[in-house]
């Protein structure tokens, strides 16, 4: 077991209103859990709980079997990739570099990267494929490139489990679905994976788990052909959607109704 | 990999190219001035100083040479590297290419707090700390504007830094108001322009501790300061403890401006456009750009000091010359920049 979250609740201290209340859920090797849920619903502070960026105000977290209040965040950082939204750096370090800093949780503070850090960048960069971008500013290089830069950053360190941001926001079509690639792929090879998106589609393109984060703060997780039906869509999106099976591709497809 | 060697022995390339260069012009700036020596005089007197052996030459070409340039020629290297690199760390950290340790207060900051101890009439020791707390009070002031309107902006930043700026020369002008007009006045003053021409070796070895410790700090600390670039949540989750990191080296960077300012007063514009310079020979990654801003901050003071010290018979304060280089390239870096900073 991977993840082994039980009961958790968060709310900021600012304000008492919690933005979920007794989360629970787990999570084993090579599984996918998508996590939907409207804007501002909560999904980003659950990751960063799971990521112990920040601490749920009560309930247990156990990564790899271990409480995560007892780990350090070394530790905690060599276990959990994050992949976070696409942001833009101040300065345009190349994605060499960018790769290699993902190192950070197997170098000691006041050390550098070693040549075998350097070696293991530039594995995950061929892994990716984008060895030929290595020398490029990570500011200059399109959405689909960060985002596969940042891929390669979080897996760098061989972790256990990898967390994704909404990988899919900001990318157009194509690169979407590239991603998702590049996600059951990732998933297919061991790596216990956590997204949140905002496409229904996407999560029954991946197949797995899926976790339904409501505004009231309930998360609820199931297999992904149990949890979304379209009751549960209209209730959550407040928008007609339809589930249709379609007999060409053989997978049912979450669309529209109207506008 | 190739591509990732090739760039390190490039980067080699470029600091072994400018280490040379460093010291060419130090010799060329030990033979120019207004007493001339021989290049054979300057380096028999070095050579048989530094060995301890007796050799024949006049006293004062000794005078000149150990008294008068070598201890102006080292503070030149010290304090250019020291503003570099400090703004170099400064703009690394808060993730920030627009600023450097004039723009965030720090030097108004040690300004005012040098003043203060002029005042009270304490020794350079004094002097010394009253400078770094004063920088390091004025750049956590400039920190918090930020956090209390809860933006992170780069043009915040500049802002806050503007304002404790200009609340920080009006304390400054208080000061000065109230100071002593024969003597002290002309100490304050003399500081807040800059210049080399006081400087004895006296008062380098007084700042060469903190000064080498500091800079020991940032280089072993740079690629860290890379990570904390990224911002502060996803520094975290690559488990970096973010504010260890930056404390240490914002003390670090504000202990050398303070230091610079204690031994040559302010001078702006270096740790602004400096470790511009080197990013766009060396790149932004700092393990790369501090050893290069380094060496060419140093260059760049070493140059402009010497110019001035042998140009025209009277001596300019050394900000003016700064100033005049110094602006006209910010703004065209901004012009080149423009794209990026939308």
């Amino acid at each position: 077991m991977i993840y082994e979250i039980k009961n958790i609740s968060f709310h900021y201290s600012s304000n008492k209103r919690l933005i979920f209340k007794n989360v629970s859920l787990s999570l084993k090797k090579g599984q996918i859990l998508s996590i939907l849920g409207p804007n501002g619903a909560g999904k980003t502070t659950l990751l960063s709980c799971m990521k112990n960026i920040i601490s749920p105000v009560s309930g247990e977290i156990f990564l790899c079997g271990k409480d995560i209040r007892k780990m350090n965040v070394k530790e905690i950082a060599s276990l959990v990739g994050y992949v976070p939204q696409s942001h833009t750096p101040a300065f345009g370090y190349s994605v060499f570099d960018f790769v290699l800093m993902g190192r950070a949780p197997k170098i000691m503070m006041y050390h550098k990267p070693k040549v075998e850090d350097e070696e293991a960048a530039w594995k995950a960069l061929e892994m990716l494929g984008i060895t030929h971008l290595a020398e490029k500013a990570y500011t200059e290089i399109s959405g689909g490139e960060m985002q596969q830069a940042m891929i390669a950053r979080s897996i760098v360190c061989h972790p256990k489990t990898l967390l994704f941001d909404e990988p899919t926001a900001h990318l157009d079509y194509g690169n979407q679905l590239n991603v998702l690639r590049l996600i059951k792929k990732l998933s297919n090879e061991g790596y216990a994976i956590v997204i949140t998106t905002h496409n229904p589609d996407h999560a029954m393109l991946l197949g797995g788990l899926a976790a339904i984060l409501d505004k009231e703060g309930n998360l609820s997780v199931d297999h992904v052909d149990v949890i979304i039906n379209e009751k549960l869509l209209k209730n959550v999106y407040n928008a007609d959607l339809k589930l249709i099976k379609v007999p060409e591709l053989s997978r049912t497809a979450c669309v529209p109704s109207d506008l | 990999m190739e591509v990732v060697k090739k760039r390190k022995a490039k980067q080699n390339v470029i600091n072994i190219a400018f280490v040379l260069l460093l010291l060419f012009l130090v010799m060329l700036s030990l033979y120019i001035g207004k007493y001339p020596l021989t290049i054979k005089e300057i380096s028999q007197i070095l050579l048989f100083k530094s060995l301890g052996k007796k050799g024949v030459w006049e006293p004062m070409a000794e005078n000149v040479v150990l008294g008068l340039r070598l201890p102006r020629i080292l503070a030149a290297i010290l304090v250019g590297s020291s503003l570099s690199l400090s703004g170099a760390t400064y703009q690394g950290i808060f993730k920030n290419p627009l600023i450097s340790p004039d723009f965030l207060g720090v030097s108004a900051g040690a300004c005012i707090g040098a003043a203060i101890a002029i005042i009270m009439s304490l020794s350079s020791t004094y002097i010394q700390l009253f400078a770094f707390f004063g920088g390091l009070l004025a750049v956590m002031l400039t920190l918090t504007i930020p956090k209390l309107i809860r933006s992170d902006s780069n043009i915040v930043l500049v802002l806050s830094g503007i304002v404790v700026s200009g609340a920080m020369s009006s304390i400054m002008g208080f000061i000065k108001y109230t100071a002593d007009p024969q003597k002290e006045l002309a100490t304050i003053t003399y500081w807040q322009m800059g210049s080399f021409s006081y400087v004895s070796m006296g008062s380098i070895y007084s700042v060469l501790l903190p000064i080498v410790l500091s800079c020991l700090v940032l280089f072993v600390l740079s690629w860290w300061i890379d990570i904390v670039s990224l911002g502060e949540k996803e520094a975290k989750s690559l488990g970096v403890n973010v504010s260890y990191v930056r404390n240490i080296t914002v003390i670090c960077a504000t202990l050398l401006t303070a230091s610079s300012i204690c031994i040559v007063g302010t001078i702006g514009w270096v740790g602004l456009v400096i470790p511009h310079f080197a990013r766009m020979l060396a790149g932004p990654e700092n393990p790369r750009l501090m050893p290069t801003s380094y060496l060419m901050g140093a260059i760049f003071m070493l140059i402009v000091d010497t110019i001035n010290r042998t140009l025209g018979s009277a001596e300019m304060p050394i900000s003016i010359l700064t100033g005049l280089i110094g602006a006209p390239f910010y703004g065209w870096l901004l012009y080149k920049q423009r794209m990026r900073l939308q």
